[in-house]
């Protein structure tokens, strides 16, 4: 079987982010494998290694990025992790400021089908930098796949995966037949941590880039455009510590509090 | 202005930010409810009676379960044919693919998570927070129709007048799928943090109760989470009083505490209620990218340096099994419960 983990490169969540002459500024924070892609990854090896008994055939995980050169880093950790090769779409013509959910999907719809002979592609559910989670369902309507978005446990059997898909209601079990798109939630385990022979292994990968002539696209033109960038406004954050003689009375005047806030 | 709205429901269960949508579309001009799913009389009476000006309907078994493909290709069809300037969706996992997939069939854009809206000029702008909401952008879209999902409670809900009807209109439906729904099963504490307007978290805190003695036979990680289980059941009653709903922290969650689906964070749900009380949590930044945009924050914890106090309007320093049961009791007085 041969999957696909798309992952991203973003600033790590402990940054400090600000907006700065309408850019988005991190400071020295690093940049980092999106975290929600590291359960693709995961989801990848765990699919890997099921059907690693099951079928007589070798199964392939391949890392895809899209990013600047930096972002060969987001690809090797997948290799530390465990993925056997990577794919870096990177191209000078490409700015991330002006790449919209629908270039990205369409960019990486035509990467999978340059690699070719594609069973499962897997995504994180969204993002920590835009956060829409609409990449993996568009890129499955771009390839004509089902999409299986938010999936939790995930069994292949037969050409078909079943999926145990958490939504707010609940979970549903949903199959389709292969090859599809997925999601992936907390609910399959934490990622793995890359081994040392991971990293090292990495650290000596060779990760080809492919140009967008490459992949035959064009430099997208955005649909969406940002028009301004803001940094929230400041929360008046001075905080009112509520004391008093015993646990009654503090609750007395924390509960007098909150009602006069009119938020009940 | 001619908007879709699309009236996002399970089981004919319908989203708050559904009824948020149809205010804003009525507030720009025509609002269209799209109403998609079989047995659907009460959601299309709903949408009337919230000011839709008309209610345009896909009533078929055969798309009795959300299934994205056939649905998708439902709303695109109807939305090639009429031509709004706007589509509108309530924020939630079955809409974000949704949108996604009806932005690709119209080759237009997909804005998630709006919290502002305006026409300006030709431009449809819309605000929305991103990198977990420490930054905020404007956006415009060049395609048409505008797409947009927007988060609950960010928009106000109409009132609701009983009575009004109008005719509903039959909408073609498109049922090829390409996934089939095998079952479903509720969790066992179905909860809507994203609707909720009070919400009541605990963390890690909630499992420190020394004064409870566990029954005897359990290992050491059994008795914490019975301990953690006793605590959540104070936060809990006071959720309950408070007509909200139950959060908790990632930490509690990874550590067997409380299901997944209560979890608030990065990882978890990024909520907007009225009133956050955390209980019991320290803070961890990717904890308060889920709550911080909470309108009043209160925090009950023993250590005065936690970082939740300074997300916090009110704060107590002190003992959550003494604090929380008595506010529950006060809240209980003061609400006449």
């Amino acid at each position: 079987m041969k999957i696909i983990a798309c992952i991203k490169q973003v600033p790590d969540s402990e940054a400090k982010v600000r907006a700065e002459d309408r850019k988005v500024s991190w400071g020295e924070s690093p940049l980092v494998i999106n975290p929600f892609d590291e359960y693709a990854v995961e989801g990848a090896l765990q699919q890997k290694e099921a059907q690693s008994g099951a079928s007589s055939s070798l199964s392939t995980v391949t890392a895809l990025c899209i990013g600047p050169e930096s972002a060969r880093e987001a690809l090797k950790h997948a290799l530390a992790m465990g993925a056997d090769d990577a794919i870096l779409i990177s191209d000078p013509a490409l700015d991330a400021e002006r790449l919209d959910t629908l270039g990205a999907a369409r960019l990486l719809t035509a990467a999978i089908q340059k690699i070719g002979d594609v069973d499962m592609v897997m995504f994180g559910r969204q993002t920590l930098d835009n956060g829409a989670g609409i990449t993996p369902a568009q890129t499955a309507r771009l390839l004509g796949w089902p999409m299986l978005g938010l999936s939790g446990q995930i069994k292949v059997q037969d050409g078909n995966v079943s999926v145990e898909r958490v939504i707010e209601e609940g979970r549903q079990t949903v199959s389709a037949k292969l090859p599809a798109v997925l999601s992936v939630v907390q609910s399959i385990g934490e990622p793995r941590y890359p081994s040392f022979m991971g990293i090292r292994k990495a650290s000596k990968a060779n990760i080809p880039v492919w140009s967008l002539s490459d992949v035959g696209a064009s430099a997208p033109e955005p649909i969406v455009k940002r028009t301004e960038l803001m940094n929230p406004p400041v929360r008046d954050t001075a905080v009112e510590i509520i004391s008093g003689e015993s646990p009654a009375e503090i609750a007395e005047k924390l509960a007098d509090k909150i009602l006069a806030e009119k938020v009940l | 202005m001619k908007t879709f709205v699309y009236i996002d429901h399970f089981k004919s269960d319908v989203q708050l930010a559904a009824w948020e949508a149809l205010g804003l579309a009525k507030s720009l001009g025509t609002a269209s409810a799209v109403v998609f799913g079989s047995g659907l009389d009460a959601v299309t009476k709903a949408a009337f009676e919230y000011g839709a000006d008309e209610v345009l309907v896909a009533d078929d078994a055969a798309l009795t379960d959300y299934r994205a493909e056939p649905y998708a290709s439902t709303l695109s069809a109807l939305a090639s044919a009429q031509s709004p300037d706007l589509i509108l969706f309530p924020t939630t996992a079955r809409t974000r693919e949704l949108a996604a997939m009806v932005g690709v069939d119209l080759n237009t854009g997909v804005l998630t998570d709006v919290t502002a809206l305006e026409a300006s000029g030709n431009d449809i702008v819309v605000t929305r927070p991103i990198y977990e909401g420490k930054l905020i952008e404007k956006a415009v879209c060049s395609g048409k129709p505008v797409i947009a999902t927007i988060r609950t409670r960010a928009f106000p809900k109409p009132e609701a007048e009983a009575g009004k009807s109008g005719a509903a209109t039959k909408v073609e439906v498109k049922s090829e799928a390409l996934t089939t729904v095998e079952g479903y099963s509720a969790s066992e504490s179905a909860v809507n943090l994203g609707d909720a307007g009070v919400i009541v978290s605990g963390g890690r805190g909630v499992s420190n109760n020394p004064s409870l003695q566990p029954p005897a036979g359990m290992d050491e990680k059994e008795a914490e989470i019975w301990r953690a289980q006793q605590g959540f059941a104070l936060v809990a009653e006071l959720a309950n009083v408070l007509g909200g709903a139950v959060g908790a922290s990632r930490a509690a969650v990874d550590g067997g505490y409380i299901p997944y689906s209560h979890q608030v964070g990065q990882t978890g749900k990024v909520v907007t209620p009225d009133l956050y009380i955390a209980c019991g949590i320290s803070g961890a930044i990717q904890h308060l990218v889920g709550m911080r945009n909470a309108k009043l924050v209160v925090a009950i914890n023993k250590d005065s340096d936690a970082p939740i106090f300074k997300q916090a309007r009110y704060g107590v320093v002190g003992d959550l099994f003494q604090i929380v049961p008595a506010l529950t009791e006060a809240f209980r007085k003061k609400l006449g419960k």
